[in-house]
């Protein structure tokens, strides 16, 4: 997905009616706003971010210390690790790291929904949509995070619904 | 809360800065663990520094951690902070972990290193003096900052790899690392070690995989659009409205062209192309092309400009090559000179003269430096020990001697290279070594021979010191050139051997010396001065001059040793005030294709040929520039070539200038072949400033002599027109009312006087071009020749312009394909379709695991011939049969089968 087309889904999720143009820069398409008054952004968790503030709701930062650094350490995961790497090895690496650490949370930071699960769903979408059965299971934390995240209310949108019922064949007999 | 730090971690000194730049670390505990400890359990690979919170949660992110310090402080980031952080995690740290691993692992030096770096440098550097803030996020110290500075010391505490032009860099760098908390996490980190102090943690990491397809490309970097003041538009308006009157006098054209007093006297001299090889596009755009585009660009505004150039004729290569064809030296030389003027005539290069290095001025100003030289005891005599050949009667120089190779054993190795093993030889090494003039079978004898030796040491070496000391700040040396310089003063000077056992060459003019003459390099770049002798008798003025001459000279890169370091040592140590170089321009290299271009193997366009392709020698022109490899190597492609003259050319450019409908056809159609009255409205003011914005930017760039960039101006220029016209659609207004047909008027005058500015600054690149635009425009004739730095309406309501026609052609892709073929590279891809077989299987586990047994070998096959550089259409033959057993293996486990792509992957 495209930078731009990423970022005027977040824009309709945050409810903001007068959607932005955006153009890219570079190679890896970047890309940049120019705002109203003042100079333009670059890259998507910046804008993202400014975009958060600019519906007012600004708790999808974060809303202690402890969460907002959260909130932006995975969203630098998101731009750095999920975009910077997608050999299929890397993938596994980074899917099995997320399982891990999503086995006591129900969201990113935890117990509340931000930015970063938003982002993260985004980015990881092309990625889950490929999985087989048997890796969706072997993933299970990150399926059920994932799954949880495309039914939250004006996420998904026209992106894909990923199935992740488990069939007769894999009951829960283990 | 914890953090987890590693010895030479990297990550640990913004960390630290920004823990005791936010807040003291009474509640901070630090425990050092190994590079290769584990501690955030979820993470499968090592990272450090790593901050473990109360609450459990792991921190795993350098600029979470110290984002995680500032707000604890209370000081919560704006976008323009996180823009500069988003920016470092993508672009900076894979630059720089790649230059750190390089220099503290591979120990490279220099280039090899900063190549990497230095478009992020560049970046920062620009940004901080394009807003004119000390600080990365404005006035005032942000995170940002901590994490840049962080990031960016290691490497920058050595001064080598702070690029000296980099100014605004280097004062924010200096700022921020006398700051207290950055003092003390550098000298915790790095132990007063430097850069290596990395090493126990660097050596544990793997290889950072350069950014892939960024080492060479051909696209500049995006400009954003700057906003506009109030004043600046005015000042736009008032400068147009002034129109040709602020046009000063056109300077009257000089010959011969003299210094003059107070006025600005610019010297250009590209590098003297040798005599005896036909120059290919990379030789032309390094030096000739480049210093053309600068030379007519200091004629545009109005610099006393000199403008020379000329063939190196002496050395080995001469003689050896008269031998071959039979003639005499002096014959293959004026053979040669003619094809050269011929090619750059061909290439419309603007020298005021173009001379060669045989004549007696050469001789009579390079024994002046020499006898200079020698009496102020800057030559050293000492003998070498060399070959002789009896019958000849001489001494034989490296290439006139022919052996057996020690080292494979070869028969025909030459006295300076083995052509079978490639390793680099000493005559005297050579088995049975032959005299390659007379192939006589006598044998050779060593003898001991006499040469002088240009003794750079002592003195001459602190005096180059001091005179790169006042002339390298603030002047436009390009960085390639800094860095080679410096790094030849660092390795220190060794005498240098300026004598030769030819005949080709300038005579030494001392006794015992009568069968040597002077060594190329010591005497080539003395031919800037022996051609502008041959040009006019008052020569002096220009080269002994060097308050008053500012001297810009042209060079691929390989040649800045001779030009910054080995000339300005002769010059200095001759003590006759010598005009030496202010600006040196090197450019990098020009590949061709894939490859490097190559005469014997016939790859790559000769100068020759470039005339015979039937494309116009100015988009030959505009193609160079336009990848002029400026800052980075670069790649001369034929596909690339058709696309930017279809596009750049073609459809901007040419599109808004007078294809029809556009600004020089309006005038025509519409309004009889006169200006029309103009109306500015408050957008067409903005426009005007935002055209005398680029302009402003062109003639920045071009004073620095970033000819490339300029470039891109000239079309940002013409896209804001073609934007221009589109939106106010003049065609459908000039039907309208009477308020809609002024409306197209102001339109089109306004397109009209843009399309003669572009002329104006298109003059240095395409001049064939601008000479026909400006004469469908019919330009006034100093409008043609000036360029200020305000856009001003040089054709005013009324003025009469004359027929039209379009000025590029469309280039075709089978006329680019054939042209390809004709000079090798790179080869059509044609890569025969896999059939693609679709099995509907239910398979099993057993099938699964055999499929994937089967991917992973063919993995290996592939992987294997990869690394072994196998052949192409082998490679990709294996690669087939992997894809197709991959999409058997995805049908097995019942994956969805691939949607075209784009569509579902959205």
């Amino acid at each position: 997905m495209a930078a731009a087309a990423e970022l005027s889904l977040l824009e309709k999720s945050l409810g903001l009616s007068k959607g932005n143009k955006y153009s890219a820069q570079g190679e890896r398409q970047i890309p940049v706003l120019q705002t109203n008054n003042g100079p333009s952004l670059t890259g998507l968790t910046t804008i993202a971010a400014h975009l958060v503030k600019q519906a007012n709701k600004e708790y999808l930062l974060g809303s202690t210390a402890e969460e907002k650094a959260i909130v932006q350490q995975w969203l630098e995961y998101r731009v750095t690790q999920i975009d910077g790497h997608s050999s299929k090895k890397d993938i596994h690496t980074l899917l099995k790291d997320l399982n891990s650490y999503l086995e006591d949370k129900v969201y990113l930071t935890g117990y509340n929904f931000t930015l970063a699960d938003i982002l993260l769903y985004y980015g990881l979408h092309r990625f889950i949509v490929d999985l087989t059965v048997q890796e969706k299971e072997k993933y299970l934390n990150v399926s059920r995070w994932f799954c949880h995240i495309q039914h939250y209310p004006g996420i998904r949108q026209h992106l894909s619904s990923v199935v992740f019922i488990k069939n007769r064949l894999y009951t829960n007999s283990h | 809360m914890r953090l987890f730090v590693s010895e030479g971690a990297p990550g640990c000194l913004p960390v630290l800065a920004a823990a005791g730049r936010a807040r003291g670390r009474a509640e901070l505990l630090i425990s050092t663990v190994g590079p290769e400890d584990c501690v955030v359990p979820f993470l499968t690979r090592p990272k450090v520094p790593v901050l473990q919170l109360d609450s459990g949660n792991y921190l795993f992110s350098t600029s979470a951690i110290c984002r995680y310090f500032f707000l604890l402080s209370g000081w919560e980031q704006d976008d323009l902070t996180n823009q500069w952080l988003e920016w470092e995690a993508t672009e900076l740290q894979p630059a720089l972990s790649a230059a750190l691993y390089y220099l503290v692992v591979q120990g490279k030096k220099g280039e090899d290193v900063l190549g990497s770096v230095r478009r992020a440098l560049t970046h920062i550097d620009h940004s901080l003096s394009r807003q004119n803030c000390p600080f990365l996020a404005g006035e005032t110290e942000s995170l940002a900052d901590i994490v840049l500075w962080g990031a960016l010391y290691p490497l920058l505490q050595d001064p080598a790899y702070l690029p000296e032009e980099l100014s605004a860099l280097h004062s924010w760098f200096q700022t921020l690392s006398t700051q207290e908390p950055c003092q003390r996490a550098a000298e915790t980190v790095l132990k007063q070690q430097g850069v290596l102090a990395l090493q126990p943690y660097l050596q544990k990491q793997p290889q950072p995989s350069p950014a892939e397809g960024r080492a060479v490309t051909n696209e500049p970097e995006e400009e954003e659009l700057a906003t506009l003041s109030e004043e600046e538009i005015a000042m736009a308006v008032t400068a147009w409205e002034k129109g040709l009157e602020s046009l000063p006098p056109l300077r009257p054209q000089q010959n011969p062209v003299l210094p003059v007093t107070g006025e600005r006297n610019v010297l250009i001299t590209s590098a003297l192309p040798y005599v005896n090889n036909v120059p290919h596009l990379g030789n032309i755009i390094g030096c000739v092309l480049s210093a053309d585009v600068f030379a007519r660009y200091s004629r545009l505004r109005q610099w006393n400009t000199l403008y020379l150039c000329g063939t190196d004729e002496y050395g080995t290569a001469t003689e050896t090559k008269a031998m071959e064809e039979g003639l005499t030296p002096q014959e293959i030389c004026d053979k040669y000179h003619i094809i050269h003027a011929d090619i750059y005539r061909w290439f419309n290069i603007s020298f005021d003269t173009f001379g060669r290095t045989t004549t007696p001025q050469q001789t009579k100003i390079t024994q002046d430096i020499f006898q200079r030289l020698l009496t102020r005891g800057f030559v050293l005599q000492d003998t070498v020990e060399q070959l002789r050949c009896e019958h000849c009667a001489r001494f034989l120089a490296d290439r006139f001697v022919e052996g057996v190779c020690p080292f494979c054993g070869y028969e025909e190795a030459r006295g300076d290279q083995c052509d079978k093993c490639g390793k680099l030889i000493n005559a005297v090494e050579l088995k049975r070594p032959q005299c390659n003039l007379c192939l006589s079978v006598c044998p050779l004898y060593l003898s001991f021979s006499l040469h002088l030796f240009l003794n750079l040491l002592s003195q001459l070496e602190k005096r180059l010191e001091e005179w790169l000391g006042r002339t390298l700040p603030g002047s436009d040396w390009t960085p390639n050139a800094r860095f080679i310089t410096r790094s030849w003063l660092r390795d220190g000077l060794k005498p240098r051997c300026i004598t030769r056992d030819l005949k080709w060459g300038t005579p030494v003019p001392l006794e015992g010396f009568e069968d040597k003459v002077f060594y190329v390099w010591f005497d080539a770049t003395i031919g800037y001065l022996s051609i502008t002798a041959n040009y006019t008798d008052q020569w002096e003025r220009w080269w002994k001059n060097p308050e008053q001459v500012d001297l810009y000279q042209f060079m691929a890169k390989d040649n800045v040793p001779f030009h910054g370091i080995v000339f300005p040592c002769s010059a200095l140590g001759a003590e006759d005030n010598y005009t030496l170089v202010s600006h040196l321009i090197a450019t990098e290299y020009l590949n061709y294709e894939d490859g490097k271009f190559s005469k014997s193997r016939g790859v790559g366009v000769f100068g020759d040929m470039a005339q015979d392709t039937g494309i116009p020698a100015d988009i030959w022109r505009f193609y160079l520039l336009y990848i002029r490899p400026e800052g980075q190597d670069s790649a001369f492609s034929w596909t690339d070539l058709l696309l930017k003259n279809n596009s750049e050319l073609l459809n901007n450019l040419g599109n808004f200038i007078n294809s029809q409908p556009r600004a020089g056809m309006f005038v025509s159609k519409f309004f009889g072949g006169y200006v029309p009255e103009m109306v500015l409205t408050p957008d067409d003011q903005r426009l005007l400033a935002h055209v005398t914005l680029e302009l402003q930017h062109y003639h920045q760039l071009l004073e620095k002599v970033r000819i490339r960039d300029a470039l891109r101006s000239i079309l940002t220029i013409s896209r804001h027109g073609n934007q221009y016209i589109q939106v106010n659609e003049p065609w459908k207004r000039i039907k309208g009312s009477e308020a809609d047909r002024q409306r197209a008027g102001t339109v089109t005058g306004l397109a009209v006087n843009i399309a003669a500015l572009l002329s104006v600054m298109l003059q240095p690149y395409m001049p064939t071009v601008s000479a026909t635009i400006q004469a469908q425009l019919q330009l006034p004739p100093p409008a043609c020749s000036i360029l200020l730095t305000n856009f001003l309406c040089t054709l005013p309501a009324g003025h009469q312009i004359g027929t039209v026609s379009p000025l590029f052609q469309k280039l075709e892709n089978d006329q680019i394909e054939s042209l390809r073929q004709r000079f090798g590279g790179g080869q059509a891809k044609t890569s025969p379709k896999p059939a693609v077989i679709e099995t509907v299987t239910t398979a099993g586990p057993q099938q699964i695991q055999a499929l994937m047994d089967e991917v992973t070998k063919q993995g290996n096959i592939v992987r294997e011939l990869k690394a072994q550089k196998a052949d192409k259409n082998h490679v990709a033959a294996e690669v087939v049969k992997l894809l197709d057993l991959k999409k058997q293996l995805a049908v097995a486990e019942g994956k969805p089968p691939e949607a075209p792509k784009g569509k579902k992957k959205k």
